[in-house]
């Protein structure tokens, strides 16, 4: 569904140029649910912007359901960031003083979609956020924040969900929980997730782990999840 | 994104921020309101004094000395001693008989101190003759204007203007009371009875402040009144046009007959008909609407710049919202149309209330009296959508630059911060 060739990303500070990606390639299918792991300034968030067309390679290759995306004009690539990707922040970004329920109907508004209201409520309630539909981001815990935006940019019904970092500003059990939705969302509705983290506790939820160092990939190696190791039913206990 | 969708954004936004949005509102408010109000105003005014010369009767040629003659002073009474025109003239006029003319009064105003019993006021006298107030349409309060007969014998007797007979006879009426003019700071003072008052006369007419005798009866009793060969000096000559006739032909033979008389080329009299008249003050009263209606533009630019700044800071403060609204899958069209939007609310909103205001201190104004002046408001529908249409251009134009760097916003950037 995804394919990166030779990507590379170069910013220019000052007469210096960073090579933030350099001959990535990466082949990403539709329900796998991938991490990419990574030192600080390796180039993780600068991929993930390149995958969610937010940023555009400076060189390179990508494809996206078999047709290149790298040379569509800017508001072409906006509509279909907003249909094909969801985003969701290490810190959380969300919109001041607007409830769950609007937060969640914001990228439907862009997409002229009638039914805002309901597909909102339902996919707050896919988050187990049902009964917090009208809480504003300071009536909110931080998981649930995030919740929140993952409702968000569930939303949209996406091809990939793209999360940085999603779980660096919560607790262990929280961070647990938030997991274990991606992985029902990627097991029950076949849903894609690419997340970036520095934690093997949140890894290991995932089926294939992607190590970057200095904008290259150096390993991608696929495993078990570590509920295919156990018996079904064992799901989120 | 759907305009009613950009609208509510707006609303939210501008929601959020109360204060901030009505005082940004306020600029354009003042604004659009005093383009209203000024305009009002400086049309008002041509209006008045329009109407104040229509007034005085219709078809009048007024002709004065070019050395007492104020232009568009109609009623002046200055410089007597000095003018060139003389009784001789008012009879030639009528003699000649020029096509067109239908009347001909000539007058003698002298200013003077009107006293009955204690109560004094100071007025002017107009000396002049029975046809004036047909030639002037001046209506009657109670008696009669001077007539015919009082002409031929020279009688001594007064009509009062109504401010003049209220101030003398209080609550009374004056006819057949006495009232003595003081002439000359004192130096002369006649007894006349009065005979009539004048209805009041409309706006700021000058006939409510004047008396009224008839000329024969003070020339025999003024002696500075003539010229050293034995004419009758007079102030002004009113020639009433028939109706109908070519003013502008009537004024060429009046002219070419007072030049014979005056033995001059050189004409030393100021003749105007009321059509002149109203064209001179139309364009004075231009002039001063054009003025009002910049000096209210510029605040109208004002406003307009305070919007301006507001958005501006609205979307710096924003750059983190707009990053978002980008990964959620807004285009810059998206974005643009939002803080467009925005501007333009505040701007409109500021319009409406501002037309609301203006149109509003326009009525409340119209027809009270302030510092002494009676103040005619003239509410133009042209003035109301010049104002609105300014201010929607200013909406837009303040709003699409800060539009467009929000646009631009890197959302990657933005949502880094
Ligand atoms: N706008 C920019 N201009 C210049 N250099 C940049 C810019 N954005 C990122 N970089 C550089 O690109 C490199 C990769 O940055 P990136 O944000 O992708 O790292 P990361 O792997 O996400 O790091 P972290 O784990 O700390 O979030 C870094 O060296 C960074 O300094
Ligand atoms: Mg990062």
């Amino acid at each position: 569904m995804i394919v990166l060739r030779d990507i590379g990303r170069v910013y220019q500070t000052g007469g210096a140029a960073v090579h933030a990606l350099e001959g990535v390639s990466l082949d990403v299918d539709r329900g796998e649910f991938v991490a990419v792991m990574g030192p600080s300034g390796s180039g993780k968030t600068t991929l993930m912007n390149i995958l969610g067309l937010l940023d555009r390679p400076s060189a390179g290759r990508y494809l996206l359901g078999g047709s290149d995306v790298a040379r569509l004009p800017d508001d072409t690539l906006a509509r279909l960031r907003g249909r094909a990707f969801g985003f969701v922040f290490q810190s959380y970004n969300l919109l001041p003083r607007m409830t769950a329920l609007e937060q969640v109907e914001l990228p439907l508004i862009y997409q002229g979609t009638a039914d805002r209201r309901r597909r909102a409520a339902e996919a707050l309630v896919r988050v187990g956020l049902h009964d917090r539909l009208g809480h504003q981001p300071t009536e909110l815990s931080g998981g649930e924040q995030q919740r929140v935006a993952i409702a968000r940019s569930l939303v949209v019904d996406p091809l990939v969900l793209l999360a940085d970092e999603p779980t660096g500003a919560l607790d262990t059990a929280t961070e647990a929980d938030l997991m274990r939705l991606f992985s029902e969302l990627v097991e029950n509705h076949g849903l894609t997730v690419v997340v970036v983290t520095h934690e093997p506790s949140v890894a290991r939820y995932a089926g294939r782990i992607v190590k970057m160092r200095d904008g290259r990939i150096i390993e991608d190696s696929r495993r078990l999840r570590e509920w295919e190791t156990h018996a079904p039913g064992e799901v989120g206990r | 994104m759907s305009l009613l969708d950009a609208f509510r954004i707006t609303l939210r936004a501008i929601f959020a921020n109360r204060l901030r949005s009505a005082l940004t509102s306020l600029g354009i408010v003042i604004g659009v309101s005093s383009v209203i109000v000024l305009i009002a105003v400086g049309q008002g005014t041509q209006q008045g004094v329009t109407d104040r010369i229509r007034g005085l009767g219709t078809g009048l040629i007024f002709i004065e000395s070019s050395a007492a003659a104020t232009t568009a002073q109609t009623g002046g009474g200055a410089g007597l001693a000095e003018s060139t025109l003389v009784q001789g003239d008012a009879d030639a006029i009528e003699a000649n008989a020029i096509p067109g003319v239908a009347g001909v009064a000539s007058r003698v105003a002298i200013d003077a101190q009107v006293v009955a019993g204690a109560n004094n006021v100071g007025a002017t006298v107009i000396s002049t003759s029975s046809e004036y107030g047909e030639v002037r349409d001046l209506g009657m309060l109670t008696g009669s204007f001077i007539t015919p007969l009082h002409d031929q014998e020279g009688w001594m007797v007064a009509v009062l203007g109504t401010r003049v007979a209220e101030t003398l006879y209080p609550g009374e009426d004056p006819v057949g009371r006495e009232v003595r003019l003081s002439f000359g700071g004192g130096r002369l003072t006649l007894p006349f009875s009065v005979v009539g008052v004048l209805e009041e006369q409309g706006g700021a007419s000058e006939a409510n402040d004047q008396a009224f005798v008839p000329l024969t009866g003070l020339a025999s009793r003024i002696r500075f009144l003539y010229t050293p060969t034995g004419d009758l000096r007079v102030s002004q000559i009113d020639v009433q046009a028939q109706s109908g006739a070519d003013e502008a032909r009537v004024k060429e033979d009046i002219t070419e007959l007072l030049l014979f008389r005056h033995e001059t080329t050189q004409p030393d009299f100021v003749i105007q008909s009321q059509d002149d008249l109203i064209s001179a003050a139309t364009e004075v009263s231009n002039t001063l609407s054009i003025l009002l209606g910049s000096i209210a533009g510029i605040s109208l630019l004002v406003g307009g710049i305070g919007v301006f700044n507001i958005m501006l800071v609205s979307v710096s403060e924003r750059t983190r919202e707009v990053g978002i609204r980008r990964a959620v899958g807004a285009t810059t069209r998206d974005i643009v149309k939002q803080f467009v939007t925005e501007a333009l609310t505040l701007t409109l909103f500021g319009g409406l209330a501002g037309m609301a205001i203006g149109v509003g201190v326009s009525l409340a104004v119209d027809g009270r009296e302030i510092g002494g002046q009676v103040m005619t408001m003239l509410i133009q529908p042209w003035s109301i959508l010049a104002a609105f249409g300014v201010a929607t251009a200013v909406g837009l134009a303040s709003g699409i630059y800060p539009a467009y760097r929000a646009a631009t916003i890197d959302p990657i950037a933005a949502l880094r911060t």
